[in-house]
């Protein structure tokens, strides 16, 4: 039996964001949506997460950043874009520092839009990286 | 009869720890006005964790967390097997001091402040419960665990302070606010996690099953102030655990030098002053 439906831990990182989906990915810790009913915790340190879930689009300064916590994450592991910047850019796709959304530089599992994204897609967005996470251990396991 | 319990223990405190931790964690889910994780939630993380990929800085560092599980389940079966309880409290300080030195192996910064304030922890927890284990000498006139609590005598009416001053240390064992300072529970990620940011899968699994065992001693120590009459004990136990729930939840984390500092005076002014006229009386009266 795989445990990872149980207790997914996330890791949060802001990339370019203008802080309106970390506003909301935050909000889905408070009483009202609480995800720790389902096991969720925003442990803030990539080795023990799971899940990472980015917001806003990756820039020149902040790429290393993204590669190294996805590097220190140990598999299985997924990688949530949330927010439309993080998807693809957005309204930032054309500044000179931008490169885009996240999917330039890591392998996105899930992408959750919106501008900002409301907690209840984010939620929608971790169950059904939980789904990809269990595939993943599934193939961890298959290999040895 | 008392290797049974220790053999007990060794078995049911993972099982008792990892329940408490849930039911702690929905209590104070419940105080905060969220729904909080099922009961089960402890077991569910350290089976996931067995379940990750195996991630290691330094391979030294299996080892020294292997010792601290080890040492903290043979400090607790010594505990409840009746032992020498100066003997326990030493069994745990080497227990705790691999767990630092797993930490220091991993060469990395946050590990190294995190296991820097375990020993500060360390320093502030200690004089206080060897003064409590002084304290329970002077009051039954044996160091043995099995003595202590088999006395008919009142422990907790002869050593009001040194429960007191227990009660104020014990947020450090069992890693809460306001003296969670080693290791970041909760929201508080300003070391990353502290002693454990180095740790992963199966690692960070051992981790959490030797703070379950530990738990449990810690729980121990409070029910041996109470142990004339067991009922009694298992409310007082309850009562404090609660209690540390209570102040978790209330209050922000502290500096690390206003925590040491404020345990040693909690152990001098409380701890102290009980052994002091304890001892006084103890020539005549007891």
């Amino acid at each position: 039996m795989s445990y990872f439906k149980k207790s997914p831990w996330i890791i949060h990182y802001d990339g370019s964001s203008c802080n309106g989906c970390d506003i909301e990915v935050l909000a889905c810790l408070t009483p009202m949506y609480d995800v720790e009913r389902f096991g969720i915790v925003n442990t803030g340190n990539p080795k023990h997460a799971d899940i990472f879930v980015i917001t806003g689009s990756v820039n020149e300064q902040n790429i290393e950043v993204v590669k190294n916590i996805y590097h220190q994450m140990p598999n299985p592991k997924v990688v949530v874009a949330v927010g439309i910047c993080a998807t693809s850019g957005g309204v930032f796709r054309e500044c000179y520092n931008v490169m885009g959304g996240v999917d330039k530089v890591l392998p996105v599992d899930v992408y959750v839009p919106g501008c900002a994204a409301r907690p209840e897609a984010i939620i929608d967005g971790i169950v059904k990286a939980i789904g990809i996470l269990e595939k993943k251990r599934k193939e961890m396991d298959e290999k040895g | 009869m008392e290797l049974l319990y220790g053999l007990i223990y060794l078995v049911a405190a993972p099982v008792a720890g990892g329940l408490l931790t849930g039911l702690d964690r929905k209590v104070s889910a419940r105080m905060q006005g969220r729904v909080g994780p099922p009961l089960l939630q402890p077991f569910y993380d350290v089976m996931k964790h067995f379940q990750k990929e195996k991630v290691v800085v330094a391979k030294i560092q299996n080892v020294f967390v292997l010792g601290y599980l080890l040492f903290m389940a043979f400090t607790g079966a010594l505990f409840f097997s009746g032992g020498d309880i100066l003997l326990v409290i030493f069994a745990m300080t080497l227990s705790h001091v691999f767990l630092v030195l797993g930490a220091y192996s991993t060469n990395s910064p946050y590990s190294f402040i995190g296991a820097e304030r375990e020993l500060v922890q360390m320093m502030a927890f200690e004089p206080m419960v060897i003064l409590a284990a002084a304290g329970m000498y002077l009051a039954t006139g044996s160091f043995y665990v099995s003595d202590i609590a088999g006395t008919g005598k009142a422990l907790a009416l002869l050593l009001p302070g040194l429960l007191l001053g227990f009660l104020y240390v014990l947020a450090f064992k069992l890693r809460k606010s306001p003296f969670d300072i080693s290791s970041s529970r909760h929201a508080h990620q300003e070391i990353v996690k502290g002693i454990t940011t180095e740790f992963t899968g199966s690692t960070l699994g051992r981790v959490e099953i030797a703070e379950w065992y530990e738990l449990v001693l810690m729980l121990g120590f409070v029910y041996l102030f109470f142990g004339w009459s067991p009922p009694l004990a298992l409310v007082a136990v309850a009562l404090a655990y609660f209690l540390e729930l209570v102040v978790d939840n209330s209050f922000p984390r502290l500096k690390w030098p206003f925590a040491v500092k404020s345990s040693w005076v909690a152990a001098l002014a409380l701890g102290m002053t009980n052994v002091a006229v304890l001892w006084y009386f103890a020539r005549g009266v007891v």
